[in-house]
């Protein structure tokens, strides 16, 4: 049932503590959202689950396997995609070559010299469909580079699905993305539950309400609440700690 | 993708131009009677596969190597050596170059390759200097003097190289062959990913590859490239030294490189061909002509920093 199982992960930047003692249980199928206020931690433990970084202790187990030690590319193979807070695109290439080569990177050997890969059906066709859910389709053929910020957005999200990861970790995908274009958005990501294993790190609390299953609060690097959207809607500690905040605002 | 289609369509072009080119030189200088011209277009015809080897890391993988001369002279001293054992065939030569290339860029590579940026740049370069003194201690052939070879290369057990024009001809068909293989190279699923690594290498991360595996393959199939360019520069002098190791070498090649334009392949031919023709007819003008040649890659660096493409791009640009 545990897809992602992490315990007593603890990260320190200097005598900054920024992961502290997280404990956290992601179940096959469900979407988890950890949300908390800024800088409180959520993409540092973005970047030692997806393997950027390393913790100073703990470990993660994915399906049962410790991959505490393994690189992030081992981590995608094995079935474990993030996309980033802050875009990271293949400027240069065209939305469609930049989703073709995270299909590739799971289909067959990189080490082939001569056919053109752009070519290869297989691999664009099942680009094409990660654009399709990520409402791209129609910008396949542009410079990832001339993207607007919103599509730069879904592009992140494109690239990630096309690595057919089991769990997705998606870092704030709605940054500076608002009106219509969030909601969109937050509809996709609605559509994708349930073929992917979600954790969802947002700051939108519309977004996370509508979307999790399950919510983890996440202060000073400590996870001071799990539980459903309603449970922590009424968490005194939770509306203290960060939704009082909120309100105050 | 249409813009990477029509980019590259242009690399084919401008190749088979510059190939055009290349293939009615000799009659051409024959014509203006001067057949010792061929020489030099030989010289250029190899420099070209040389930069354009280069130009497959710098430009397509980022890796800016700074000791790439080592390889010309892994080619050249295969020469030199294996005929002192009468071992004089073309292609055996090619092949052992290429293989000791490949040694070399597989060790060397590997450890240069747990750096980025500067320290890569410097630590090929320490390697080029490694190679450098390793020849330059090798005493049997001349060390510091080199050693003159008494005859070139043979073809099918004949001396068919003999001759300025067929050794010219020779380089071009290996140019134009090896053009071929790098342009595959590039646009295939190897090529995509080294070019990925490029573009951005946390994102490549992030999708499942390993950087590491691929820029080091780069680096040795460029390595052995450069290596048949060496093998053909012992050749046209009928000399092999230290001389065409040295980093100053090194530089030139990497000059061709950004003269050019990084990253088009055709770039680093054309930019070969520019870089060598200055330094002849400057070196005719004024015994200063590093000093004029520093000028002029200042301004062309100024006014087009991404090299002769880019500038006759621009030019293209504004007229339509
Ligand atoms: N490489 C680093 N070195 C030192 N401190 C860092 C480093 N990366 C992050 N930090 C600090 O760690 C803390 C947590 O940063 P992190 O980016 O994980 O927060 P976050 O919850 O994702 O914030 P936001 O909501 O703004 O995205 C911040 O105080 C940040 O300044
Ligand atoms: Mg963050």
């Amino acid at each position: 049932m545990s897809r992602l199982h992490v315990s007593g992960l603890s990260k320190h930047f200097g005598a900054l503590t920024v992961t502290n003692d997280v404990t956290l249980d992601v179940t096959s199928g469900e979407l988890h959202a950890i949300i908390g206020p800024n800088g409180a931690g959520k993409t540092t433990l973005v970047a030692q689950l997806s393997g950027e970084l390393r913790p100073d202790s703990g470990s993660i187990l994915l399906d049962g396997r410790d991959i505490t030690d393994l690189s992030m590319p081992r981590r995608v193979r094995l079935g474990l995609a993030r996309s980033f807070q802050i875009t990271q695109v293949l400027p240069g290439f065209t939305v469609l070559e930049n989703v073709a080569l995270a299909v590739q990177a799971r289909q067959g050997s990189s080490f082939r010299f001569f056919a053109p890969v752009g070519q290869e059906a297989p691999l664009n066709d099942a680009a094409h469909d990660a654009l399709r859910d990520a409402g791209l389709e129609d910008r396949a053929v542009l410079q990832a580079a001339a993207l607007s910020h919103g599509e730069h957005r879904r592009l992140e999200l494109a690239i990630a699905l096309a690595t057919q990861p089991k769990v997705l970790l998606l870092d704030e995908p709605l940054a500076g993305v608002g009106g219509a274009e969030a909601e969109d958005f937050i509809a996709r990501l609605k559509s994708l539950k349930g073929r992917f294993t979600m954790v969802l790190i947002e700051h939108d609390m519309e977004a996370v309400f509508a979307l999790a299953d399950r919510v983890s609060v996440l202060v000073y690097g400590q996870i001071i609440a799990t539980g459903t959207p309603e449970q922590i809607r009424s968490d005194p500690k939770v509306r203290s700690a960060y939704l009082g905040e909120e309100e105050g605002a | 993708m249409i813009a990477q289609r029509a980019r590259l369509a242009t690399r084919v072009k401008v190749a088979l131009i510059l190939f055009a080119l290349f293939a009615v030189f000799p009659p051409l200088a024959f014509a203006l009677n001067d057949p010792f011209l061929i020489l030099i277009g030989t010289r250029i015809l190899a420099y070209a596969i040389a930069a354009m080897a280069l130009d497959l890391i710098l430009g397509f993988g980022a890796m800016v190597s700074f000791g790439h001369a080592a390889y010309l002279g892994f080619g050249a001293y295969a020469v030199a050596i294996l005929s002192s054992y009468g071992i004089s065939d073309l292609v055996v030569q090619m092949v052992v170059a290429m293989l000791g290339a490949a040694i070399f860029a597989l060790v060397t590579g590997a450890i240069s390759l747990r750096t980025q940026g500067v320290y890569f740049i410097m630590i090929t370069l320490a390697f080029g200097q490694m190679a450098f003194f390793f020849f330059t201690s090798l005493s049997a052939y001349g060390g510091d003097d080199g050693v003159g070879l008494p005859q070139r290369s043979t073809l099918f057990g004949r001396d068919i190289l003999g001759g300025d024009t067929a050794l010219y001809y020779t380089t071009l068909v290996l140019l134009m062959v090896l053009f071929a293989l790098c342009h595959m190279i590039v646009r295939s699923r190897f090529g995509r990913v080294l070019t990925g690594i490029r573009e951005n290498r946390l994102r490549m991360e992030a999708i499942g590859f390993a950087p590491f595996r691929y820029q080091l393959t780069a680096f040795v199939i460029s390595g052995c490239l450069t290596s048949v360019a060496g093998v053909l520069l012992a050749n046209q002098a009928q000399f092999v030294s230290p001389a065409f190791m040295s980093w100053h070498r090194s530089g030139e090649l990497i000059v061709m490189v950004v003269l050019g334009g990084i990253g088009t392949l055709s770039g680093a031919i054309g930019g070969a061909v520019a870089a060598l023709l200055l330094e002849e007819l400057l070196g005719m003008l004024t015994e200063h002509w590093r000093l004029w040649f520093g000028v002029f890659l200042v301004l062309m660096v100024l006014f087009s920093p991404r090299g002769i493409t880019g500038a006759i791009r621009q030019i293209i640009g504004r007229k339509t």
